[in-house]
């Protein structure tokens, strides 16, 4: 065999928020209650789609132009975010598609079902993609999208939030989460983070000011690192007992 | 005492109501920004293999189907091979990408992948799987993706012998992964809680 096998280290569910999680409403109903089938990896979850430069756009990474009318810009902060993709074993992971969608500046969706008073930006669309670089390196420039309410508590607002979509190289890996900003009030208060037990993995998910990449009179810099899971060395495991 | 050195896994959050935006943002006819919606169309002219429509929905507890959910679907090609630099026994047939996307319909609740029948794919150990295909579904109100298979009806044999179903210890449960043939393809219905909830995988 020439090619790791490279099952995934166990996904660490306490972790992660429980399926079960009643001060997010909505979990309540859409909770898986039986336990989990332990499978772990297979040929189906080591391997994955990838995605080259050619399914991405030129201003696919620039959330402030990419909906924008000629001349003209996206309303609002100007902010870029960037980092780096790791796996659990530290090492970089490259090629990994992340895509992201956000609120604009006012905190409203450009999303049919988003009825928030707070105006569309005609000139913001919300979406980005970006692809890591050999070394697991991102950066997309967007502006800093405002807090919202939403129908969970009588008066619930989601902090500052910017969704994101990875694939790595495996369908194991495959992760949604959300970024927030550092020092955001709403942090502490929101149902939707508090679905999270551990104030460490709150943190991960909290993106830093990062004042020596922001660029002087023009746009602020926040760092966002993410982790997706490693995969396990195949010591021992290419050969078959018996052989 | 040796200090590894492993990072801990980004924690997961909801993909929320409003995914379609970054995911499949020419669905909600927020067109102009990406040409096409990543994983729409999973089969180019000459692919190999049997085509076929994959079709479902998904209920809540309650019983109400979920119209806001968003499902991937990935698997192997008509010989059993995956088109992915991770696949160790060649190349899969560059005509089928194996990896489709699809919001359901916001309005009935369907979701439907036009696809190919998978061939058979070795477990580890190397005993056949029955052929398959991985579910990976996300909504507002699902903390963390749900992992699941789908299995064929017409597939009896494999079926009784695959390696993967016969891990589940309650055996009539096995029967919430198995799509029904229906005309032009195969049915199945998730259930996320309930006396006939689908079996969810810790992959
Ligand atoms: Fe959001």
């Amino acid at each position: 065999m020439t090619k790791a096998l490279g099952a995934f280290y166990p996904r660490d569910r306490s972790w992660h928020p429980k399926a079960y999680t009643p001060e997010y409403k909505t979990s309540v109903l859409r909770s898986p209650q039986k336990p989990l089938v332990s499978l772990g990896s297979t040929l189906s979850e080591t391997t994955g789609p990838v995605f080259g430069h050619s399914a991405l756009g030129e201003l696919d990474a620039d959330l402030i132009l990419n909906c924008a009318r000629p001349g003209e810009s996206a309303l609002g902060e100007r902010i870029i975010v960037h980092g780096r993709v790791l796996a659990e074993n530290a090492r970089p992971v490259p090629n990994v598609l992340i895509e992201v969608w956000q609120a604009n500046a006012g905190g409203r969706y450009r999303h049919k079902k988003d009825g928030y008073l707070a105006p569309l930006d005609p000139n913001f669309g919300g979406c980005g993609r970006v692809l890591t670089d050999e070394e697991g390196y991102y950066a997309f420039r967007t502006i800093k999208p405002g807090p919202y309410p939403w129908p969970n508590g009588v008066n619930d607002w989601r902090p500052a939030h910017i969704h994101f979509s990875l694939f790595g190289s495996g369908f194991a890996q495959r992760l949604i989460s959300q970024m927030y900003f550092e020092g955001d009030p709403h942090i502490a208060l929101c149902p939707i983070v508090n679905t999270i037990g551990d104030p460490d993995a709150i943190d991960m998910l909290t993106a830093k000011l990062d004042m020596n990449n922001t660029i002087p009179m023009n746009a602020r810099a926040y760092r966002f690192d993410v982790v997706l899971r490693g995969r396990r060395s195949t010591l021992f495991e290419n050969r078959m007992e018996g052989n | 005492m040796v200090k590894f050195e492993y990072l801990k896994e980004t924690p997961s959050q909801t993909a929320g109501p409003y995914l379609h935006i970054g995911c499949t943002p020419n669905f909600i006819g927020n067109d102009g920004i990406y040409a096409r919606d990543l994983g729409s169309s999973m089969v180019a002219e000459g692919a190999k293999g049997e085509r076929i429509v994959v079709s479902g929905r998904i209920f809540d507890g309650a019983g109400a189907t979920i119209k806001d959910a968003m499902v991937e679907i990935w698997q192997a090609d008509a010989d059993g091979l995956y088109n992915s630099p991770e696949e160790p026994r060649g190349d899969a047939d560059p005509r089928f990408t194996g990896w489709g996307r699809q919001p359901v319909d916001m309005e009935t609740g369907v979701f439907q992948f036009e696809t190919i029948k998978p061939g058979q794919v070795p477990f580890p150990d190397g005993r056949m799987q029955a052929p398959h295909i991985s579910l990976w579904i996300v909504a507002r109100g699902i903390n963390l993706g749900l992992n699941t298979r789908l299995y064929f009806a017409d597939e009896d044999e494999a079926n009784a012998v695959d390696p993967v179903l016969q891990r589940i210890e309650h055996k009539h449960r096995i029967q919430t992964l198995i799509a029904g043939k229906i005309d032009g393809g195969y049915a199945l219905d998730i259930y996320l809680q309930g006396d006939n909830e689908t079996v969810f995988f810790d992959i």
